[in-house]
């Protein structure tokens, strides 16, 4: 990952020790989610974009890049997974808001 | 502490949140016309909306010794409506001459269509015609990206806009860049659940630096949190930032955007108290009647 501009002020022990509980909380919350779903329905992967593009997101999470050149971040890889990647404006409005993430499977929602 | 939000609808907000956010240091706001939340019905409803916007707020806001601006324009929820559009933008040049507006905002993009584009055009001929500085909405969630690649080629075909006198706002890891590359300034909205988090927003000022990058609670009618940006400066503290860097991203950085605009002056805190006195009827009851709001 690209070195930033404004060192952090901690060490990375440091950052550990300080943010470890709140992000294994946030990881939990997460596993629980994925297991709620299952037990409703655990075909949404395959029949909900929503579901299918947080999946391959999480498998992301433990990606490296390979070569400081291909260096974006685990954040930025998601968000432009989760983005419409097209260029041409729409005809017309189709929906007020958006949804969260982009339909590259043609899933629709379940 | 002492920081300026310039991104909060505080027509939506409760006076209680002019006192949190006097508590905690704010001195000004500055509020960009925006979506209601459901869809105006006639050019009327933008027009009493501006008179909230120009008039009212103000005189509100500086009861709390805060200084309040406006950006004026239709948003972009509701600029598929092209005829709309057109009456709204008419109506728009008397309003500008307000001593508390400061420009034209929040335009940009909601979907990406056609006819969003077109109105946005439309509004930044008016600014560009009239002098304005600019702010502008960026998409939320999968629009984003394509909603501000779309906002920044449009703009880059002007060579009448100064980038430095434009805000590309709600910006996030994967449209940051595109907007700081090209001049522009931009803004990291702190929303407990669509927007950045403080955290992530603290992650972007270590990769990418301080310069033209300013923090706003884009508290609304919505879940968020009008004391969004203490809270960002506390978790600045807890990272193990200095004073004086918060002081940057929080005071200084939005003074440096918005004092483009002759008309934007923090004041004195006495000026602002003497401001107060002469603003708002006493009673609870006279300020409702005043605003319009029929008592709850
Ligand atoms: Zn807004």
């Amino acid at each position: 990952m690209p070195s930033g501009v404004i060192p952090s002020p901690k060490t990375g022990r440091e950052l550990v020790d300080e943010y470890f509980i709140e992000n294994r909380t946030r990881l939990l919350e997460i596993a629980a989610f994925l297991d709620r779903l299952d037990r409703t329905d655990a075909t949404l992967v395959d029949r909900d974009y929503r579901v299918r593009a947080f999946r391959e997101a999480l498998r992301l999470l433990e990606d490296r890049p390979a070569t400081a050149a291909e260096a974006q971040t685990r954040v930025e890889r998601i968000q432009h997974l989760l983005s419409d990647p097209t260029t041409e404006p729409l005809e017309k409005l189709d929906v007020k808001s958006a949804r969260g993430a982009y339909d590259r499977w043609q899933l629709g929602v379940a | 502490m002492r920081y300026i939000d310039l991104h909060a609808h505080m027509v939506s907000r409760t006076t209680d949140d002019y006192v949190q956010m006097a508590l905690t240091g704010c001195v000004a706001v500055t509020e960009p016309a925006f979506w209601a939340g459901w869809d105006r019905s006639s050019a009327d409803g933008f027009e009493d909306y501006f008179r909230h916007l120009t008039d009212f707020e103000p005189k509100r806001a500086a009861v709390y010794g805060i200084r309040h601006f406006a950006w004026l324009c239709l948003n972009p929820k509701e600029g598929e409506d092209r005829q709309l559009a057109r009456e709204v933008l008419r109506r728009i040049p008397r309003y500008l001459e307000s001593p508390t507006v400061l420009g034209i905002g929040e335009i940009g993009l909601n979907r990406v269509t056609r006819n969003e584009i077109a109105t946005f055009r439309d509004h930044v001929d008016l600014a560009i015609e009239h002098d304005q500085l600019i702010h502008i909405h960026t998409p939320h969630l999968e629009d984003k990206y394509k909603g501000t690649r779309t906002i920044v080629d449009i703009l880059t075909e002007y060579d009448r806009i100064d980038p430095s006198r434009v805000m590309i706002d709600h910006a996030e890891e994967h449209t940051l860049p595109i907007i700081l590359e090209n001049g522009f300034w931009t803004g990291l909205t702190l929303y407990p659940q669509t927007k950045v988090s403080p955290e992530r927003a603290i992650d972007m000022f270590e990769r990418y630096g301080t310069d033209r990058i300013c923090v706003a609670s884009a508290c609304d009618w919505g879940p968020s949190l009008p004391d969004a940006v203490p809270h960002f400066a506390l978790a600045m503290r807890r990272r193990g930032h200095s004073a004086d860097l918060i002081d940057r991203i929080i005071y200084h950085n939005p003074i440096a955007f918005l004092g483009q605009s002759p008309k934007f002056d923090v004041g004195t805190d006495s000026a602002r108290r003497n401001g107060a006195e002469k603003a708002l009827p006493r009673s609870e009851s006279d300020a409702k009647s005043s605003a319009g709001v029929a008592a709850a």
